[in-house]
């Protein structure tokens, strides 16, 4: 939920990382922190286990600067990956402004990756959210190891595309970050689709990393228009 | 666009009178300060004493403790508990939820008694209650020419700050 506060002028946002265990969420907190300047994040908390995975959240608070006279913060938060934290993830995505879904690209997690995407769209509903309807970019990480599944094969699987019923938006939009690909299109059934924009990323290395988070932010400061 | 997630605004004037009410709840219970959360995590204003810890962790994980609490009470058959309280050896918490929608955390020391904030409580919540619950039906709303026109068009300006 953004809350635009005009006595303090700021504007703030809540961004999740979602996405199965051990995907990549956490480090792509990890590198927007050591990245960006000091003097424009807060500090990073992470509820983590001994072994490092998240158990409740990671929360990072990033300032964007000042849009119009309004100090823009974003809240970025990622969830518990493993699928018997769901309590905590659903409390999580409480006021949800726009979600980042961190998919693993190895074969052999597609399966996790499905049952969390599914997982996602049932937790989004419970806070009558759509995930058709509000922010949301897709994130294939660990592009590195050899045996991350065919870009073609994550997309059908994980971002086949939703029908698009709203005559108004019944028109090609392309793809600003893949050239000659299309966010929403026309297949030869004459059906309209809309695809999730995605990224490809390397969050070790932090390849990919801040493509998501502008893509997500953008479309979450243009909801607010 | 027709967005899921709901917003909400601040006014300068909403903010006066909700500083007003907690300034009189400080005062009447002698508790050293007060911030206002709201239930996902954002910290909406703070009076009193000026923390020397940082207000936006603090924020987030009173929003993340009450949260995690309110499940709690679910499980074991409540319907919710309406505030909660954290007992330190010189400092003392109390959150207290507010018509469902922010929290209201208080930090008092021994100047004072859990009794006394408690007491003292019930009526600043009330009133917080009444003031959030018009600041919530107006921000659903939305009326023209706030957001709106504020966020047109700003493709260039949202590129500008990632350079
Ligand atoms: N090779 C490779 N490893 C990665 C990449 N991104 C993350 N990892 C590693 O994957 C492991 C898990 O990363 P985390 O960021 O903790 O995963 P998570 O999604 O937060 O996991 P949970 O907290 O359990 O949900 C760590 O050992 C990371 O170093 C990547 O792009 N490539
Ligand atoms: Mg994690």
């Amino acid at each position: 939920m953004s809350m635009i506060n005009y006595a303090s002028r700021e504007i703030n946002c809540k961004i999740v990382y979602y996405g199965p265990g051990l995907g990549g969420k956490t480090t792509n907190l990890e590198h927007v922190y050591q990245k960006v300047s000091p003097n424009t994040r807060g500090k990073l908390i992470s509820l983590a286990t001994e072994s490092e995975r998240t158990l409740f959240f990671d929360f990072l608070p990033v300032d964007l600067g000042t849009i119009r006279g309004f100090k823009t913060r974003f809240h970025l938060y990622t969830v518990p990956g493993q699928v018997y934290y769901n309590a905590s993830r659903k409390l999580i995505l409480k006021g949800v402004d726009g979600v980042v879904f961190v998919a693993d690209s190895q074969m052999d997690r597609m399966e996790a990756n499905q049952e969390s995407m599914q997982n996602l769209y049932d937790n989004m509903q419970e806070y009558g959210l759509d995930l058709t309807r509000i922010p949301f970019v897709i994130q294939y990480n660990k592009r590195d190891l050899p045996n991350a599944a065919a870009l073609g094969d994550l997309q059908s699987t994980l971002n086949p595309g939703w029908e698009v019923t709203d005559p108004v938006r019944k028109r090609a939009v392309p793809d600003a970050y893949h050239a000659g690909e299309y966010l929403v299109q026309q297949l030869p059934t004459g059906e309209w689709v809309e695809r999730a924009p995605y990224f490809e990323a390397v969050a070790v290395t932090g390849d990919g990393v801040f493509d998501t988070l502008k893509a997500v932010s953008k479309l979450v400061l243009k909801s607010l228009s | 666009m027709n967005f899921g997630a709901t917003s909400w605004s601040l006014s300068e004037a909403d903010h006066t009178s909700i500083g007003q009410v907690l300034q009189r709840f400080l005062f009447d219970s002698k508790a050293r300060c007060a911030l206002l959360v709201d239930k996902s995590g954002q910290l909406i204003t703070t009076t009193g004493e000026r923390p020397a810890f940082d207000v936006t962790a603090f924020a987030t994980l009173a929003a993340a403790d009450f949260a995690a609490n309110d499940q709690l009470a679910r499980l074991i058959g409540e319907r919710d508990f309406s505030t909660l309280f954290h007992q330190g050896e010189r400092e003392s918490m109390l959150l207290a939820d507010v018509s469902r929608r922010v929290i209201l955390v208080v930090l008092f020391d021994h100047r004072t008694t859990l009794g006394m904030v408690k007491l003292k409580l019930r009526s600043a919540v009330d009133e917080l209650g009444r003031l959030f619950e018009r600041m919530f039906s107006a921000g659903l709303k939305k009326p023209a020419g706030s957001a709106p026109a504020l966020l047109g068009d700003i493709e260039d300006e949202i590129d500008r700050l990632f350079q």
